[in-house]
């Protein structure tokens, strides 16, 4: 998705460039899905305010782009249902089916189905986002969450809180073909960009599983250690990981910061102080910006990724959940 | 910041599975999963592994797994009839007949889910008896015929007849239901773990947030049976502790009578601000009535308007029905759907005891009781449990480390410990006797 939508901006941004040789930087429309409210904040990256406010059904959770940035997708969970909206006009495009309790789409990277977990049914449902019909359903484990889709499409990931694994889902089959055990509550399924690794955050156990895609071998756990904080608040959630496969950012939850781990050695560089329970991160088309749903603080965070630093923190909706970006 | 790189810390860590869909429908399955890590097992961990795990079969495809190659792995609810316990206050309070059984039952589907991935599957025997020493040669039979994790519901004094029943086999005992200190404490035993908690860990939890409130000025009530009074001291220490002042005791006398009745509002009107009269200033009203017979009676028929807070108002509570924080609300659907009914307290401490087992079980890849029981009273050992961060054993006593709500009848109004209540190792141990305070012995 998100690898999608870069080459995408990328493209845009080359013709721009050409045509108008513009120097700013494009503006994005960036999408927060705010749990606690019902709405979707809608955030222009270049002014870093809030321009509009969507209004969706009830408990807006996982929040992903579709038929080629022409539509924002979010699970409204407590109404069992998916909401498109046309992510120019934001007006709803129409409803699509899940299970009970959608929290997490992702797409295929042909840009359809769409599979999304049913937290409550611990099952992945596969969705045909253009005819509106449920494809099939995927048995899981107890409580799926995270899904992770790798580069060539072959392969979904899906994490299950409750039973703590990471399914192996070929995306052809449409079978769990292998179950990987990761620490407790996994939440976030993310795949380097070569789609050798999958990075798996753990956020009761506190830690980032690397998962060799191909042997399904666990390469190495990322332990996090931050000074005065203790060690049950580092909990691990979202997962991002840029397009170039060298920095990986980690959002740690009640411990109100964001990892940043290199990808090639696994090691922290740094921890960047945000809002308060960061859950979800998104990366604007050209990754020159990284936006941080903080829970608790009612407040997405702005990293700039050049320089690592957070720059602003933008008050959006009630206990803002997941995050995407637009080109415009 | 540290890596380790390097193999699986746990050896059967890739399996093949054919789930079943039908598999959800139920709690007794059948898996068709072949192990395949075998191969990147080091000579050391085939070793240790070998004797703990059913015979892989690496080179076995899925469809050929026989049934036999299953682990299976029992976990027997033992619960003591108390028939004279009487009913509580409210309807709304008397307990369902599976009151606990019904959380063993969902940990052992939440178990069995993970478990058909593993090629484990987990069974769940009950016995029951109101006579102590019939129960225990209940379930010493039991667990003779291969059922080693008990999940009790019993009297104190029974706990540790079983547990001493059990002391030379490989198996363990987990208290879902005693609050005693004794049974952590001078009476410890180390085939014993603790998911209930325990007084000193609610009267913690509770004093803590009214600490936080600045209500710090108690009045006391207590009423007539030794687990009143035990409870009464764990709100005495807590109070020590926290910087709270206890401004009267008052013992509350009562006779229960007939529980159900046309009538009575009209007198209890009339004798609870009576009862309650000529008291020193006070922020909140402290009731220790663990048998639920009168402390219903006190909020809204106080001498001064002022909250009741203990074992009836705001009160303390492992789990709580409206619970939907850390993922709950799919927690709680799940129970619904099994038992038709609420979740309760025993049923969440019955549910984190099978799920012990079951995490266990799936980070050993094993079926043998040493095995599991060693993993728990390992450092390595943690548990997910809506509870918003890992829940351990006390490696001193087997107690469970949990956060623990603080609720009205309808809602929790907060989770402790509190924010501000600050610990060397876990905040979690800021709530019931922690390690330098403790008598327990059998776990050095």
């Amino acid at each position: 998705m998100k690898r999608q939508s870069t080459s995408l901006a990328l493209a845009l941004l080359a013709g721009v460039m050409l045509a108008f040789s513009a120097s700013n930087a494009l503006a994005y429309r960036v999408f927060v899905s705010n749990e606690k409210e019902n709405t979707i904040s809608v955030i222009d990256s270049e002014t870093l305010e809030v321009i509009h406010t969507i209004k969706t059904g009830n408990r807006p959770r996982g929040i992903i782009l579709a038929n080629e940035g022409k539509w924002v997708i979010v699970c409204v969970s407590d109404d069992h249902k998916l909401q498109v909206f046309d992510t120019q006009t934001y007006e709803l495009v129409k409803d699509l089916p899940s299970g009970p309790d959608p929290e997490l789409p992702i797409l295929h990277t042909s840009g359809n189905p769409l599979y999304v977990s049913n937290e409550d049914d611990n099952l992945v449902t596969v969705v045909d986002i253009f005819e509106n019909r449920i494809i099939t359903d995927i048995p899981v484990g107890v409580e799926p969450e995270g899904m992770g889709m790798s580069p060539d499409g072959k392969w979904l990931v899906n994490t299950s809180e409750t039973t703590n694994m990471a399914h192996f889902i070929d995306t052809e089959s449409l079978k769990v073909a292998d179950n990987v055990l990761v620490d407790s509550r996994p939440r976030v399924a993310e795949f380097t960009p070569d789609g050798k690794e999958v990075w798996v955050s753990a956020e009761i156990g506190g830690t980032v599983t690397v998962i060799a895609t191909d042997s399904r071998d666990v390469l190495a756990k990322i332990n996090f250690e931050i000074q005065g904080i203790t060690k049950d608040a580092i909990q691990p959630v979202g997962v991002r990981i840029t397009n170039d496969g060298k920095k990986a950012f980690v959002a740690l939850g009640p411990a109100n910061r964001v990892a940043v781990v290199d990808v090639a050695t696994r090691e922290v560089e740094r921890y960047l102080l945000v809002g308060q329970r960061v859950w979800n991160l998104g990366f604007t088309p050209d990754e020159k910006l990284l936006f941080t749903t903080n829970g608790t603080s009612n407040d997405v965070s702005v990293i700039d990724v050049g320089s690592l630093k957070v720059t602003k923190s933008i008050r959006v909706g009630r206990y803002p959940w997941g995050v995407v970006a637009a080109p415009n | 910041m540290r890596v380790y790189a390097g193999p699986a810390p746990r050896p059967a860590r890739s399996i093949l599975c054919r789930p079943n869909p039908s598999f959800l429908k139920g709690f007794s399955l059948v898996v068709a999963c072949a192990v395949l890590a075998s191969g990147a097992i080091s000579p050391g961990h085939a070793g240790e592994s070998a004797a703990q795990t059913a015979p892989a079969e690496p080179q076995a495809p899925a469809a050929d797994a026989k049934q036999d190659d299953i682990l299976k792995i029992r976990i027997l609810m033992a619960r003591e009839i108390q028939e004279d316990r009487l009913p509580p206050l409210s309807l709304l309070d008397i307990p369902p007949p599976d009151d606990g059984l019904a959380g063993a039952q969902l940990g052992i589907e939440d178990n069995n889910t993970t478990g058909r991935f593993l090629k484990q599957e987990f069974l769940l025997g009950a016995v029951e008896n109101a006579n102590a020493e019939a129960l225990v040669a209940d379930v010493v039979k039991k667990v003779d015929e291969g059922f080693p994790f008990v999940v009790a519901d019993a009297r104190p004094e029974t706990l540790l007849k079983l547990a001493d029943a059990l002391k030379d086999k490989d198996a363990l005992l987990f208290n879902v239901a005693a609050p005693d200190e004794e049974l952590r404490e001078e009476n410890c035993r180390v085939n014993v773990k603790h998911t209930a908690p325990s007084r000193t860990m609610l009267a913690d939890a509770l004093a803590q947030y009214l600490a936080w409130k600045q209500w710090r000025n108690w009045l006391l009530v207590v009423g007539p049976t030794p687990e009143d009074k035990a409870f009464a001291d764990a709100l005495k220490r807590a109070a020590t502790r926290f910087g709270v002042k206890i401004v009267d005791e008052r013992m509350f006398e009562y006779e229960p009578g007939s529980r159900r009745a046309d009538g009575g509002f009209e007198q209890i009107q009339q004798q609870i601000p009576s009862f309650m009269q000529g008291a020193p200033d006070h922020d909140v009203v402290a009731v220790a009535d663990e048998g639920e017979l009168f402390g219903e009676y006190f909020p809204y028929r106080t001498w001064i308007s002022r909250p009741v807070v203990g074992t009836a108002g705001l009160y303390p509570t492992t789990w709580h029905p409206a619970v939907e924080l850390w993922g709950g609300t799919q927690f709680q659907n799940r129970f619904q759907r099994l038992a038709k009914r609420q979740m309760r307290p025993i049923d969440y401490n019955a549910w984190t005891a099978v799920r012990s087992v079951g995490e266990a079980a799936s980070r050993t890849n094993s079926s043998d009781a040493k095995t599991l029981i060693d993993y728990m009273r390992s450092d390595k050992f943690d548990l997910a449990a809506f509870k918003g961060q890992k829940l351990t054993y006390r490696s001193w006593n087997g107690q469970l480390r949990q956060p623990i709500f603080i609720a009205t009848p309808k809602i929790h109004v907060t989770v402790s410990p509190q924010p501000g209540f600050l610990h060397e190792f876990s905040e979690l141990d800021t709530l019931g006797v922690d390690r330098p305070e403790t008598k327990c012995t059998a776990f050095q």
